[in-house]
């Protein structure tokens, strides 16, 4: 088993309160799916959409968001697979493609290769 | 008041009341309104829609919260400071509260006051009462209802209703112009309180029948829309001022006929006719609960149109069979209707009331003695009624014409469905 990481990209709003809990209950679903194929390493966390950028040796400080909305990393989660092509298989479930956004899928490094 | 929580280790599979978050929404849309004014409604919105992205996001990692509605309304109240003291000169907000919000003193109080549940529940019968300003019309009302109280975005009331994306966007967003000119929610002290609630009445009983007569496909957008319309008038009926004997009445009526909800349409999606419904299935609980109403709508000397409906539905809910039912008094009770809202319609449910009682003959004449039979040549129903009692009547060539006609005007697959069985029937007996 090796373990992946999902960053979660882009997407949009929902269009209206009801759309919007129907997609929440898709990923609720979603995630106790990998979590029951054991699957899933740790849930993660969504991350704000706004933040600070420290950079250079100056150490300057600016202000995010540092990609195009459609690009923006909305949150991750960690999971298991036995290789990239079943990690890959695995992120199709997720119900970020409704809303237009993207699964990044990158295999951790580890210690014992 | 929202669906039980299972335990902590259940919670992500909990079923959530799938109307949670649109209720919700109307909920913190008043709250917001009445802080912020009228005039900032977009304001209002904005933040929901916010509160909203940021519970979704969170959730749907985490789980919702035991009490989803809380942290919903704390995500607001927390937006809603921030936007307060930041802005606090730099727009005007509601003008009966400006002076709490100016201060950091009372800020922070002045906006749970606004949050409490008794304080909410008040404010969304305002603004039921400012949705229903008499420069709109009846549509234009319910169509701002749906969408600041009941949660529904542009494209769900222009679903609901049949109508374009474009038309029901022009007709919210001119409600909302009108709403916003006029600063604050509307006052129960006001003068015009008799007339306002009577709008009020008119536009719930419209959102009823949409979901119940509608033209909308999808069976369930239909219940959803009959079970708003009964949220909502059970808010009248909660108001000491709003809950007269024709709000009553209108409770009463919305009751007998969502008695027969689980029955309207078959597993397939068909209508089912009066006479096929299996009655054993009908909420019993409703029909009771319509009676309660019916009778403590009873007081006063005033008789509106929804006591004369209440009391046709109540003769059909609480009729044991198609052939037990007292057509002879629902005959008198639409000929009273007929005094207090002439409508072609009406005539035409009287008419296949006689036929009932007296055959079909009798209710081919009562139809030809409708006033200006031409307001009903866009009517579906009128040339299935026709279509339907010549064909019992005996004469289903004379039927055919008619049921085709109807099916020209049907407005969603059920009603063809439906239509097409009709037809295929005036085959079978030729």
């Amino acid at each position: 088993m090796t373990e992946f990481i999902y960053l979660y990209r882009g997407g949009e709003r929902a269009e209206s309160p009801a759309e919007g809990q129907k997609q929440m209950q898709l990923w609720m679903a979603w995630m106790k799916e990998l979590g029951e194929k054991g699957h899933l390493k740790a849930i993660g966390s969504p991350l704000e959409k706004t933040g600070k950028l420290v950079s250079g040796k100056q150490k300057v400080v600016s202000d995010g968001p540092f990609a195009e909305a459609k690009d923006l990393i909305g949150g991750y989660t960690v999971v298991q697979a036995k290789d990239i092509n079943e990690a890959v298989d695995l992120s199709k479930g997720c119900p970020i493609f409704l809303s237009n956004g993207a699964v990044e899928v990158r295999p951790i490094l580890q210690m014992n290769m | 008041m929202n669906s039980l929580r299972p335990p902590e280790e259940d919670r992500q599979s909990a079923e959530l009341d799938p109307a949670l978050f649109r209720h919700e929404a109307g909920r913190m849309v008043v709250a917001l309104t009445r802080l912020f004014g009228v005039h900032n409604l977009a304001l209002a919105e904005d933040v929901v829609q916010d509160a909203f992205c940021r519970a979704i996001e969170v959730w749907k990692f985490h789980g919702v919260p035991a009490n989803p509605s809380a942290w919903l309304m704390a995500t607001a109240k927390h937006r809603a400071v921030d936007i307060l003291r930041r802005e606090r000169t730099a727009r005007t907000y509601a003008p009966e509260l400006t002076r709490m919000i100016e201060s950091e003193w009372t800020l922070v109080p002045t906006i749970h006051e606004v949050f409490a549940a008794h304080a909410i529940q008040d404010d969304e019968l305002r603004m039921m009462f400012s949705c229903c300003h008499p420069r709109l019309n009846e549509p234009a009302q319910v169509a701002l209802i749906l969408n600041i109280l009941c949660g529904f975005s542009v494209n769900e009331v222009a679903a609901a209703f049949l109508s374009s994306h474009a038309a029901t966007e022009k007709r919210i967003v001119r409600g909302k112009k009108v709403l916003a000119a006029s600063k604050r929610l509307f006052e129960f002290t006001s003068s015009d309180l008799s007339k306002r609630l009577s709008a009020v009445q008119r536009a719930l009983y419209l959102l009823f029948n949409e979901g119940y007569h509608g033209a909308c496909e999808e069976s369930a957008v239909r219940t959803e829309l009959c079970r708003e319309a009964m949220r909502l008038t059970a808010l009248l009926l909660a108001h000491p001022l709003a809950s007269t004997p024709a709000t009553h009445a209108l409770g009463a009526l919305m009751c007998f006929n969502a008695v027969r909800l689980p029955e309207r349409v078959d597993a397939a999606g068909n209508l089912k006719p009066l006479a096929e419904q299996d009655r054993t299935r009908w909420d019993v609980a409703l029909l009771h609960e319509g009676q309660r109403l019916l009778e403590s709508s009873a007081t006063g000397d005033q008789i509106s149109e929804y006591h004369v409906e209440a009391a046709i539905a109540f003769l059909h809910a609480s009729a044991p069979s198609n052939e037990a039912t007292d057509w002879a008094a629902i005959i008198t009770l639409y000929s009273t209707l007929l005094t207090i809202r002439p409508s072609p319609i009406v005539a035409l449910n009287r008419a296949i009331a006689v036929a009932q009682l007296h055959g079909p003959k009798r209710g081919l004449e009562a139809i030809a003695a409708i006033p200006d039979p031409a307001r009903l040549a866009g009517y579906p129903f009128y040339f299935a009624a026709l279509g339907e009692l010549e064909l019992s009547d005996g004469h289903p060539e004379a039927a055919r014409p008619h049921l085709h006609a109807a099916l020209n005007l049907a407005r969603n697959s059920a009603e063809r469905q439906f239509l097409r069985h009709r037809l295929a029937a005036c085959q079978d007996s030729a």
